[in-house]
């Protein structure tokens, strides 16, 4: 992934220069180690400032809706499911992006490698599979692929799956034997300590909608959460306001989720958000055998509908 | 104004001992950090944390708190009176408070507590509660507090600040709070005064040395509100914003909050809950009309706010205090320090 930023300032110039998109939408490092902000590069002189590397965990479909000329977006595997989703519920044409596509070996779990540390890591660097993560008292080499986001672990398209450009050779895909162990963990769980898990899980949510928020799925111009005529839900820390938040969101989500991971990178609470989410993930594909964001001609399964049901319910 | 050497070993004792008059509060580790929570049981504070993600400021402004009730039982002779709700006042202490934190109640108190208005909630707490704080040996990377105004050793809005000294704490007593809280643990150890301040000055001198974090907010006076205000720069910076709270919600110093009516069988309660000037429902009318309707809008009311309405306004600084907890907190990394710089240096072009 070291070499793919080259490709990517190389075509990204090229479309600016040309006029051929208003602007190209990607990462810029950050001002702290293992951070990368999200920006769009309108002029050729700021090509220096693309970056692409592990930590680029955000989800860039979050970006490209609302924009009335071309633009060029970066895309990794996920990101370019929830293109194709934002396609199929028309919030942008297809014709009005560009997409350079990254063949993704996944992003890093920043969570895991700060809890490795004492104190705050001032220097994180990475060059192929070797991560190099400094802090005031110690330094430490890691393996990339031993730190890597569960949903990165779990993935199943790191290849883009819709594309203009590649910015990289095509990678190996994984074929998983189980690809939700964590979801079976819950599943086996007894109703109690199921529900005890749910609750821990949000305890210390603090209800910023940062999960929400960097979700490209969580479009709605006004969410459940913030109407107020009629108000749906309570906005305080009471824990069934708090659990309704989540467990309305992940339903909304249901066949349309991508696990991009985008939730958990953003949630200052290092809340596990996709327990919510892969759930759902899990039964659609069982029911439907339905992953979402593969085909741009195809509707996610909870909004269809066909004659040919096999449930009478709905006839 | 007094010294105290601590004993490490007399220290759960004493803390221990301050129960009887204080219900307490402090860095606690979580799974989700580590975050200022009551000090249940026998829990004591965990004084070598790094920082903890949530600041302190809900010791005295929770997150969602009740401040009146009423019945809507129309037997009842009192019914839709709303009267104020039973709240513990009794006395309270956060023990290992950082010194930026308790600056930052010194900012906030300059809102909830103004010669027009005392907010009784706020300010109830606020005369409840002692603050021990604990100075910075070892500062992070994100700690700028001395560009705003505080410093790993800053005595702002503490009672007692405490020293750690590896085998003891050295307590320096600022106010009366904070002897009294020295002596409902019974530590009386007196140190020498000219000595204990010599060392102290150390400790801070070698402390702020340590400080790598800055940000320069020496023009931001001379600036004028609609020059800043209408700045070209102000779209790049919110670019990559998902208009998430993160950044209010850690934050020591910010205060804005809503009210909501909640209603459960006959009693309805009427609440506080933290508000987030990111979320566009904040300035939200009930016409429907939003006067900040755009991301763009709320990312610059939100610094603006910060670095220049409030240093206008009360002329006591910047309404930060440099704990960094945004700058880490971000989820695309929009950096305080940065923003502060750009507005800064900004010279209209003509």
């Amino acid at each position: 992934m070291n070499t793919c930023i080259n490709k990517i300032r190389e075509l990204s110039f090229e479309l600016l220069d040309k006029g051929e998109v208003e602007k190209v939408i990607g990462f810029a490092n950050g001002t702290i180690p293992m951070a990368t902000s999200p920006i769009a590069i309108t002029s050729t002189k700021d090509i220096e400032t693309l970056v692409f590397n592990s930590t680029c965990g955000l989800n860039l479909a979050n970006y490209i809706r609302q924009h009335k000329g071309k633009i060029a977006v970066i895309a990794k595997g996920c990101d370019t499911r929830n293109i194709v989703t934002h396609i199929v519920e028309n919030q942008v044409q297809r014709d009005q992006l560009y997409i350079i596509g990254v063949p993704c070996n996944g992003m890093i779990d920043k969570t895991k490698i700060a809890s490795l540390f004492e104190d705050d890591i001032i220097e994180f660097s990475e060059d192929g599979n070797a991560l190099t993560v400094k802090s005031a008292l110690k330094e430490e080499t890691l393996n990339k692929t031993d730190y890597l986001r569960q949903n990165c672990r779990l993935c199943l398209h790191k290849n883009p799956v819709i594309y203009d450009a590649l910015a990289a050779d095509l990678v190996e895909e994984q074929t998983l034997e189980s690809p939700y162990p964590d979801v079976k963990k819950i599943e086996a769980m007894t109703p109690d300590t199921k529900w005890q898990h749910f609750q821990d899980l949000t305890k210390n949510c603090i209800r910023c909608y940062a999960c929400r928020n960097a979700c490209p799925l969580c479009y709605c111009p006004t969410c459940f959460v913030d109407e107020s005529g009629p108000q749906w839900v309570g906005k305080g820390q009471n824990t069934t306001d708090v659990n309704t938040f989540h467990f309305l969101r992940a339903f909304h989500c249901a066949g349309r989720c991508t696990d991009c991971g985008a939730c958990v990178e953003a949630c200052p609470m290092d809340i596990n958000v996709r327990d919510f989410t892969r759930k759902l993930n899990k039964d659609v594909f069982d029911l439907f055998g339905w992953e979402a964001g593969l085909d741009i001609t195809k509707r996610p399964p909870l909004d269809a509908y066909s004659p040919d049901d096999p449930d009478d319910f709905i006839k | 104004m007094r010294f105290i050497t601590i004993d490490k070993k007399n220290w759960a004792k004493g803390i221990g001992k301050s129960r009887e008059t204080y219900r307490l509060f402090g860095p606690v580790k979580d799974k989700n950090g580590c975050l200022i929570k009551p000090l249940e049981n026998d829990t004591l504070p965990d004084m070598t944390y790094p920082d903890t993600v949530m600041s302190a400021k809900s010791v005295l402004f929770p997150q969602t708190e009740k401040m009146l009730f009423t019945s809507l039982d129309e037997s009842q002779k009192d019914h839709h009176i709303m009267k104020r709700t039973a709240t513990d006042y009794t006395p309270r202490a956060v023990v290992g408070i950082r010194p930026y934190d308790a600056k930052a109640m010194e900012l906030v108190k300059l809102n909830f507590d103004t010669v027009d208005y005392r907010d009784p909630y706020w300010c109830d707490a606020y005369d409840a509660t002692t603050f021990i704080g604990l100075g910075i040996n070892t500062p992070g990377p994100f700690d700028f507090s001395t560009s705003a105004g505080s410093g790993p050793f800053g005595e702002d809005g503490l009672d007692v600040l405490l020293a750690d000294l590896d085998d003891t704490y050295l307590a320096k007593v600022l106010t009366d709070k904070g002897d009294a809280f020295i002596d409902a643990c019974g530590f009386y150890t007196t140190a020498d005064e000219t000595e204990s301040q010599m060392l102290l000055d150390i400790l801070r001198k070698q402390a702020e040395k340590n400080i790598v974090s800055h940000m320069d907010t020496t023009r931001l006076k001379e600036k004028t509100i609609l020059e800043l205000y209408e700045a070209p720069f102000w779209e790049d910076i919110s670019f990559s914003c998902i208009n998430c709270g993160t950044c209010t919600f850690v934050c020591p110093t910010c205060w804005c909050f809503d009210i909501q009516d909640e209603t459960k069988q006959n009693i309805s309660d009427r609440i506080r809950n933290w508000d987030t000037c990111m979320s566009p429902l904040f300035t939200m009318h009930s016409t429907g009309h939003n006067p900040r309707g755009t991301k763009t809008q709320r990312v610059r009311q939100r610094f603006m706010h910060k670095l220049k309405y409030f240093l206008d306004k009360y002329d006591q600084g910047i309404m930060c205090v440099g704990c960094g907890r945004c700058v880490k907190s971000c989820p695309v990394n929009i950096d305080i320090r940065e923003v502060c710089n750009i507005m800064n240096s900004y010279e209209k072009q003509d």
